[in-house]
């Protein structure tokens, strides 16, 4: 019965309320906490980095299929959109189509 | 105004809220959702846990972070604290949000639900149009859009399940780089303050340089060290800043 349901528990406890207690708790602080304080300052460049990290993660050491696509593929194609979207004046739609279609020609390229 | 017009007014600005679903960066996160409902099943979630997990989370990082964790074997207390402590960010997110959001009416328990639907794109979407919205209205405005992006994502992940698994894996693989070029762009565009780009960066080069030394504490280290470093940096330069305006006074 447990072992039946327990993805789920893990879900609803590693997952829902691991995610949500932040959330809840940036109800709370959100009316207090000032928007120029130096613990904001400190708590947004450490989420920053974190998400950054897990990001950058996924594009050098991915899960599944593109774990077999070449490294130089994948961070060449997000390296180079990333500087034509900071070229081109920040558009996310940029942003993301000019790596996605790098990878998608690189992939054909080689033959994958 | 009587109650009746109020209520149509209300609803009105729901729908406006739901249509921002045609905007370009809630069409990439749906896209890119499909790109994590093959990840759940390559990595061996039944079609219910995925869909249970993206209604439960809704927030992509944290939801590829539990995948991974599952499926690395982690027992259930590191799932929480990998899951946790990429979530932190979650709490400025929201706090940033909430003063925008409410008027002195709006009762708690309303702020806490509407939370949950907070995530990199309803957030980006909150900074940037709920100045254009009549204040007792902001709550339900971004009820109708953050409510519909979440249920819309939950489809799509239930639809998508199986869909992805007859595509050639190759295509499941380069819709699952949608994510992390998504993250790149929009975080990077939300960044309005010096030290946000600092932490990225930051985070950008320790994330898999200390995959390679830590590989079970390696986010934990990029966030708490290179957000440190980065808001060190940050308060140097303010102070110079500081420093130099005073100089010329």
């Amino acid at each position: 019965m447990i072992a039946e349901y327990w993805t789920f528990i893990v879900i609803a406890v590693a997952g829902f309320l691991a995610t949500d207690i932040w959330r809840w708790l940036g109800v709370f602080t959100g009316n207090r906490l000032n928007e120029d304080s130096e613990a904001l300052y400190w708590v947004r460049a450490v989420a920053t980095s974190l998400v950054m990290a897990v990001t950058a993660k996924l594009i050098v050491f991915p899960n599944g299929t593109l774990a077999g696509t070449p490294l130089w593929l994948r961070v060449g194609a997000a390296g180079i959109g990333f500087a034509v979207f900071l070229a081109t004046g920040r558009k996310v739609g940029i942003g993301v189509a000019v790596p996605m279609a790098l990878l998608v020609a690189g992939l054909w390229w080689i033959g994958f | 105004m009587s109650p009746d017009s109020d209520d149509r007014n209300a609803l009105s600005w729901f729908f406006t809220g739901m249509r921002g679903l045609l905007s370009l960066p809630a069409l990439i996160l749906l896209t890119s959702i499909v790109g994590f409902s093959a990840f759940a099943l390559e990595s061996g979630l039944t079609r219910a846990e995925a869909v249970f997990m993206s209604l439960a989370i809704w927030a992509l990082p944290a939801q590829v972070i539990l995948v991974g964790s599952m499926a690395g074997g982690a027992n259930i207390a590191a799932c929480f604290l990998a899951v946790t402590l990429s979530s932190i960010r979650m709490m400025p997110m929201v706090a940033s949000v909430v003063p925008e959001m409410r008027t002195r009416r709006t009762p708690i328990w309303l702020l806490l639900i509407l939370s949950h639907f907070i995530a990199i794109t309803s957030w980006v979407f909150a900074i940037t149009t709920l100045r254009n919205v009549p204040r007792e209205y902001r709550a339900i405005y971004f009820a109708g859009f953050g409510v519909t992006l979440t249920l819309t994502g939950t489809l799509v992940v239930g639809v998508f399940y199986d869909i992805v698994s007859g595509f050639p894996p190759v295509v499941a693989g380069i819709l699952f780089f949608l994510t992390p070029v998504y993250f790149n762009a929009s975080i990077w565009v939300s960044a309005h303050q010096p030290v946000v780009k600092i932490a990225f960066v930051m985070g950008m080069i320790l994330g898999p340089t200390l995959a390679l030394v830590t590989p079970q504490f390696d986010v934990l280290c990029a966030g708490v060290g290179g957000g440190t470093v980065a808001y060190l940096i940050d308060r140097a330069r303010r102070k110079r800043k500081r420093v130099g305006q005073e100089g010329r006074r």
